[in-house]
């Protein structure tokens, strides 16, 4: 079902900046909590990155994190899966839990980390592979290879592209539009059947259609799946989400040092925000 | 500096007459230069393909060169020095190539910037080296104590094409995506996979382009082998692991300092199979890697 906000999206109608109706639905009873970060900072190098965010992120819940360029919200959510490993002065520090357990932990594996916690990126990224193997290169490698044609059938059907691959899954998934290839990585990242879903702005580089059909998707994929959610748009947040929290650049002796403002449920968020920043925000005073 | 008069004719000043000379000339200089490169290519080319035409037919490139064990035969072929190149370079290949594929993705892969650098150093040094310095080294390493043998020639011109493939696969390697690599590492799919899986299927055709043009260089390596594969029969050789193997260059070489006009003809030959084996070698693998880059890098 096609509510008021999504058909404005897919007609572009953007004009007005403040029309946001936000998903109303009033949080279910809190759900078990999937993540818990506790006054956790962020450094690259010498640089803090971000500072002191603490915040619970609950099961079968979208969360969205949003705020202006540069406020750490990319950087949170790729802390949760530890694909910051790889850059160099990576440092984390506070507490990151999954389900009880520390995330940074000595013994802690990133790859079976990343195995339960998915992510699908900004740009859809797809492997020069047919779409087929796009979706099951992964499930072989880590042994889930019985009965893979209906593996790839199910994450196809649960990225709602199905029926648009289905006659041609030995094709090169580099033929796909856009929008094609990021739902073929929604597909890929499920077809591993992580618990967490992690979207860093899965639809920036989309056209309004495209991002109408991945929001769509996002509310069938809750059901199952605990989604996280960076977007610089806020009514894609006001859409999608039930939790937003609200990220923002504090600059004290010319270093900028992502902080989490205020998190809360998206309804509240936006209309009676706890923060004059929040405010300020999402009446489009900045940002 | 002062204001124009309006009125001032715009016409060039003396000045400017001479810079305009002084540009004339160094073009004309930098054009000749470029016209000389391109000319001594076609002129030795030419040659080549002059002194060398005659003596291409069949026969000399299918059958062994006449004789026997005697000397100043006319007729008969090459045929031997073709298959002992091909298996030389063959050999020298197949251990440069793991090889330096490893070290390829050691240096994108692993290695940080302070251990890489050193690294790519090192082999563009060895890049450098003067090819008579490896014969020798091979020579000291394996024919001082063993004597010559396809397996010292081989592993001599591994040494050569070794960068050669090292470098043209990292820069392959580093073509490929970041977001590709995330994207299998956000699969929980491990490192040495995702290489695997991932990063060298994406420069698979750049490695082959590297490749054509190490065996193009190893081809016509001939120092080296007047160190470590010199001394050879006219039968056609196949153990590696014996004695020296018949190859082009030294044909080229041995029958050029023969006194006999008809082994020159025979060298002519010879340098005409072997330019062209190059040439074409390298005209592929230059069209290859123009359209690698595009694919990779257009992504």
């Amino acid at each position: 079902m096609a509510s008021d906000p999504l058909q404005a999206a897919a007609s572009g109608a953007h004009a007005v900046p403040f029309a946001i109706e936000p998903k109303g639905s009033a949080p279910a009873a809190p759900t078990e909590v999937v993540f818990d970060l506790r006054d956790v900072n962020v450094y690259y190098g010498e640089t803090m990155a971000v500072r002191g965010v603490s915040m619970q992120i609950h099961k079968n819940v979208i969360t969205a994190m949003i705020g202006p360029s540069g406020c750490g919200k990319s950087t949170i959510v790729r802390t949760l899966n530890r694909m910051n490993d790889s850059i160099a002065g990576f440092r984390v520090t506070g507490a990151v839990d999954y389900h009880g357990q520390a995330l940074y932990a000595g013994g802690v594996d990133p790859v079976e980390v990343r195995r339960r916690i998915g992510m699908v990126f900004q740009r859809p990224n797809p492997f020069a592979k047919s779409i087929f193997d796009n979706i099951a290169w992964a499930p072989r490698i880590l042994g889930l290879k019985r009965d893979i044609d209906e593996r790839v059938e199910k994450a196809l059907r649960g990225a709602a592209l199905w029926d648009e691959v289905k006659d041609r899954l030995k094709s090169s998934a580099l033929k796909l539009s856009g929008g094609q290839q990021q739902r073929l990585c929604i597909a890929r990242a499920i077809a591993i059947e992580p618990e967490v879903l992690l979207l860093d702005e899965p639809a920036s580089a989309l056209d309004p259609v495209a991002t109408t059909l991945i929001e769509d998707l996002m509310q069938d994929l809750k059901q199952t799946y605990t989604i996280v959610i960076v977007t610089h748009n806020m009514q894609q947040a006001a859409r999608v989400a039930e939790r937003t929290a609200f990220f923002s650049l504090e600059v004290s002796e010319g270093e900028r040092t992502g902080i989490l403002v205020e998190y809360d449920d998206t309804a509240t968020l936006f209309t009676r925000p706890a923060d004059e920043r929040t405010r300020d925000y999402v009446t489009g005073r900045f940002g | 500096m002062g204001t124009f008069e309006p009125g001032l004719a715009l016409t060039a000043s003396p000045r400017l007459r001479r810079r305009q000379r002084t540009d004339r000339i160094m073009r004309a200089g930098a054009t000749t230069a470029a016209i000389l490169a391109v000319a001594v290519l076609g002129v030795m080319i030419g040659s080549v393909v002059v002194h060398g035409a005659s003596q291409l037919s069949l026969s000399f490139l299918v059958d062994n060169p006449a004789g026997g064990a005697l000397v100043g035969v006319a007729g008969g072929g090459i045929a031997n020095a073709i298959i002992g190149s091909a298996l030389l370079v063959g050999v020298a290949t197949a251990m440069a190539l793991p090889m330096g594929v490893l070290i390829a993705i050691y240096l994108t892969e692993f290695a940080t910037p302070r251990t890489a650098r050193p690294i790519r150093l090192a082999l563009d040094l060895l890049n450098g080296l003067p090819t008579i310095v490896t014969g020798i080294f091979v020579f000291g390493l394996l024919v001082a104590s063993h004597g010559q043998s396809g397996i010292a020639a081989s592993f001599a011109l591994a040494v050569v094409i070794l960068p050669l493939i090292t470098r043209t696969t990292q820069e392959m390697l580093l073509l490929v995506p970041k977001d590709l690599r995330d994207a299998s590492h956000a699969l929980g799919v491990s490192r040495w996979r995702t290489i695997i899986g991932v990063v060298l299927p994406g420069a698979l055709g750049g490695i082959l382009t590297g490749v054509v043009l190490a065996v193009a260089r190893a081809a016509g390596e001939t120092a080296p082998l007047l160190l470590t594969c010199s001394i050879f029969s006219n039968r056609t050789t196949l153990n590696v692991f014996g004695a020296a193997i018949p190859n082009i260059p030294i044909d080229i070489f041995s029958y050029s300092e023969s006194p006999f006009p008809a082994e020159h003809a025979k060298a002519w030959g010879a340098a005409l199979v072997l330019i062209v084996l190059i040439l074409v070698g390298n005209l592929t693998a230059r069209a290859m890697l123009a359209r690698q880059r595009r694919r990779i890098g257009g992504h």
